[in-house]
């Protein structure tokens, strides 16, 4: 008996699926904009010379990237109310995003800084620069130019990651696919389809943050 | 009182005692030229008179104000001293012009217009008027190392350390940044300069300092010091270059 | 409802992390050695072997692991494979590893400069000979710390196959969580297992850089 494949029995739930589209894409725009803003202070801080500040962010960098996206959901949705501190899904989800991406971008943008070359400092520190005045007019910008491509892709593993945010029931893609195999018991032809919807998103992710580079390091005369 | 004076500075990196306790006046709108054989502690000294290197010992007064490693008291040194490297290090994205109005807009808090008035007027004296909408890969580089003078001056500093400011050129550039530096010696300017151009200190500088092994070994008047070196090794050290 | 101890959660992890060691181990072997395959194929292929391959790379790293999976153990059985949470766990991750290896290696076979690829046909090498005697051994060595660096990957992505109902470190924190209503402690240890596992493969990858970096230029 071969299996009839039906993709026509998605038509009906694709409100489902857009919305799913739409959360995901929510998830990620603030994961990665707080994340990264989160990566910069981290990076600054790992460059800092309070050792004690340096070390707590390096624990947390080691922390993160050394446990499962998951895991860090679960704690964070589940675990977290112990403490007396009450997510909804949604909130529980970005918060995990922006965590794990945090401790992502530390790494890479430190990365970057590390690159710079010391020349680079110097020459503002002769200007009577201050430590905040150098990182922010003469480091970051072209560190994050150094590490764009890079950061770019863990911008992306971090949006795949997202897909998991369906097990604490967050309305995302996924959950939207869980629902609706639910109702259709087309299981292979909904997830089929909710890949090729993740895929064509990472293509597009991909390419919306190589214009969003393109942008932010472009040569634009601030004069 | 002179502008700058250090007494009794020690610098070492590790084990290697790089500045063995040297003293130097700086008057002002003096023009002093530093040479010395390679390794003998040149670039270090200039770099511990802007604070870039931390003195183990000694001490360092900047117009009547003697100078901490504290941050506050490091940022007023910069004020008063500037410095242009070897290597340029231009700002590479930031134009010409804004990287000589940087610093006067974020930390003299020039106004925008004030600090691009300045930046013209300096990037004009080094005669790149017509450049400055380069970013530093569009130029060569005599004429960046003729912004970063620019950069330096336009925070009218009391004194200008150079640190070998011609030796990254190619032989045919090195004349246009010469001329400037000169044109700055005769405006007046306070320089200290470290130089390898022995025909340059001579005509320009009213004070020479070799420096070997991490000392002042033999200071004076150029035209005298060269002509009628005092120590072996000055008179070496500038027979080998002839 | 607290008859379990702390003790009875570690130890029952721990009985569970066996089962994310083994999966890893699993995966990462065969995903090494089909990612050693793809390889091979592309770097002697032509244009089209070339194509499929990167398309291939391009699915996995373009994709949610989760859904890749759900195709896995959802696919299977229309064609009349009835698969256990187990197999499909390992066959999803296995390709899931091919993928990013195979692209992390052929980033390291390229760097090797086309000069010698050259000497070495002037030196009338074969392409396997070329590989053996050649290529490799120096890819090899700049391949080695991404490489452990991606068995940290491995390790985390197995949590995703409790999710399909395979019962490793994250489904027994799940079902521990059920019996005993502490979230708090048991992700908790969950995640301190997960970290003893990958810290030290990790600091592994960061040694392994800085003894080949200079090694490597
Ligand atoms: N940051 C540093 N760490 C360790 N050693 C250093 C450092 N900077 C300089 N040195 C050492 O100090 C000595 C003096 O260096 P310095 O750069 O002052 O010499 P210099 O006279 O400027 O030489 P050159 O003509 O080659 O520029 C050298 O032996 C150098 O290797
Ligand atoms: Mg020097």
């Amino acid at each position: 008996m071969a299996y009839k494949f039906d993709f026509g029995a998605i038509v009906p739930h694709w409100q489902l699926l857009f919305d799913g589209v739409i959360l995901t894409t929510e998830l990620t725009v603030i994961g990665a904009v707080v994340g990264v803003g989160l990566g910069i202070m981290g990076a600054w801080a790992r460059a800092s010379r309070a050792p004690v500040i340096s070390q707590i962010v390096g624990v947390y960098v080691e922390l993160i990237r050394n446990t499962p996206f998951l895991v860090q959901l679960f704690f964070i949705f589940f675990g977290l109310p112990a403490l007396g501190v009450k997510l909804t899904e949604f909130q529980a989800a970005v918060l995990a995003m922006i965590v794990n991406l945090g401790a992502y971008s530390t790494e890479i943008i430190r990365a970057g800084i590390q690159a710079i070359p010391q020349g680079q400092i110097e020459a503002a520190q002769s200007l009577a620069m201050n430590r905040v005045q150098i990182f922010r007019y003469v480091v970051i910008l072209p560190a994050l130019k150094k590490i764009w491509p890079a950061l770019s892709s863990q911008i992306v593993i971090v949006m795949l990651g997202s897909s998991v945010c369906s097990q604490i029931a967050a309305e995302e893609l996924t959950f939207g696919a869980n629902y609706i195999q639910a109702l259709n018991f087309r299981a292979f032809e909904v997830y089929f389809v909710v890949t090729g919807l993740y895929l064509v998103m990472s293509i597009l992710l991909r390419m919306g943050l190589k214009v969003l580079g393109n942008f932010l390091f472009e040569r634009r005369r601030h004069v | 009182m002179s502008l700058v004076e250090l007494h009794a500075i020690h610098k070492s990196f590790g084990e290697l005692e790089v500045l063995k306790g040297i003293d130097l006046s700086i008057d002002e709108g003096q023009v002093i030229a530093l040479i010395g054989k390679s390794g003998s502690g040149k670039s270090t000294l200039l770099r511990t008179i802007n604070g870039l290197e931390v003195i183990d010992d000694g001490v360092i007064i900047v117009d009547g104000k003697k100078i901490s490693d504290r941050d506050a008291d490091l940022l007023g040194l910069r004020l008063q001293v500037g410095m242009v490297f070897q290597q340029f290090n231009l700002f590479p994205h930031y134009t010409a012009l804004e990287n000589v109005m940087l610093s006067p807009q974020v930390v003299k808090k020039q106004s925008k217009a004030e600090a691009k008035q300045i930046a013209e007027e300096m990037l004009a004296k080094v005669g790149l008027a017509d450049k400055m909408m380069h970013y530093p890969d569009q130029l060569s580089g005599g004429q960046q190392q003729r912004v970063a003078i620019a950069r330096a001056l336009a925070m009218k500093p009391k004194v200008l350390l150079c640190d070998e400011v011609t030796s990254a050129l190619d032989p045919e550039l090195v004349n246009e940044v010469l001329a400037v530096v000169r044109q700055l010696a005769e405006e007046g300017m306070t320089l200290v300069m470290v130089t390898h151009e022995m025909r340059f200190a001579r005509e320009v500088c009213d004070k020479l300092v070799f420096m070997h092994q991490g000392r002042i070994h033999e200071t004076g008047d150029p035209e005298e010091v060269f002509s009628n070196p005092k120590t072996p090794e000055l008179s070496s050290f500038v027979g080998g270059l002839a | 409802m607290s008859e379990f101890s702390l003790w009875d959660i570690v130890y029952n992890l721990l009985l569970a992390a066996r089962w994310t060691v083994l999966l890893s181990l699993t995966a990462f072997v065969l995903g090494g050695l089909v990612g050693l395959l793809l390889l091979m194929v592309r770097t002697a292929g032509n244009p089209w072997v070339i194509r499929l391959v990167r398309g291939y790379v391009e699915l996995f790293q373009g994709t949610p692991l989760l859904m890749q999976l759900f195709i896995v153990f959802f696919g299977l059985p229309l064609i009349g494979l009835d698969v256990s949470p187990w197999v499909a766990a390992t066959l999803g991750l296995t390709l899931f590893t091919s993928a990013f290896l195979t692209e992390i290696w052929r980033g390291c076979v390229e760097s090797i400069g086309k000069g010698q690829w050259e000497a070495s046909a002037s030196l009338g090498m074969n392409f396997t000979q070329q590989m053996r005697y050649i290529v490799l051994p120096q890819a090899l060595r700049i391949a080695i710390p991404p490489t452990v660096g991606f068995s940290v990957q491995v390790v985390k992505g197995t949590a995703v196959a409790s999710i399909i109902g395979f019962v490793e470190l994250t489904k027994a924190g799940t079902m521990i969580t059920n019996a005993t209503y502490e979230p708090f402690t048991v992700y908790g240890c969950v995640a301190v297992m997960y970290f003893l596992i990958c810290y030290p493969l990790s600091l592994f990858a960061r040694h392994l850089e800085g003894k080949f970096r200079h090694v490597a230029r």
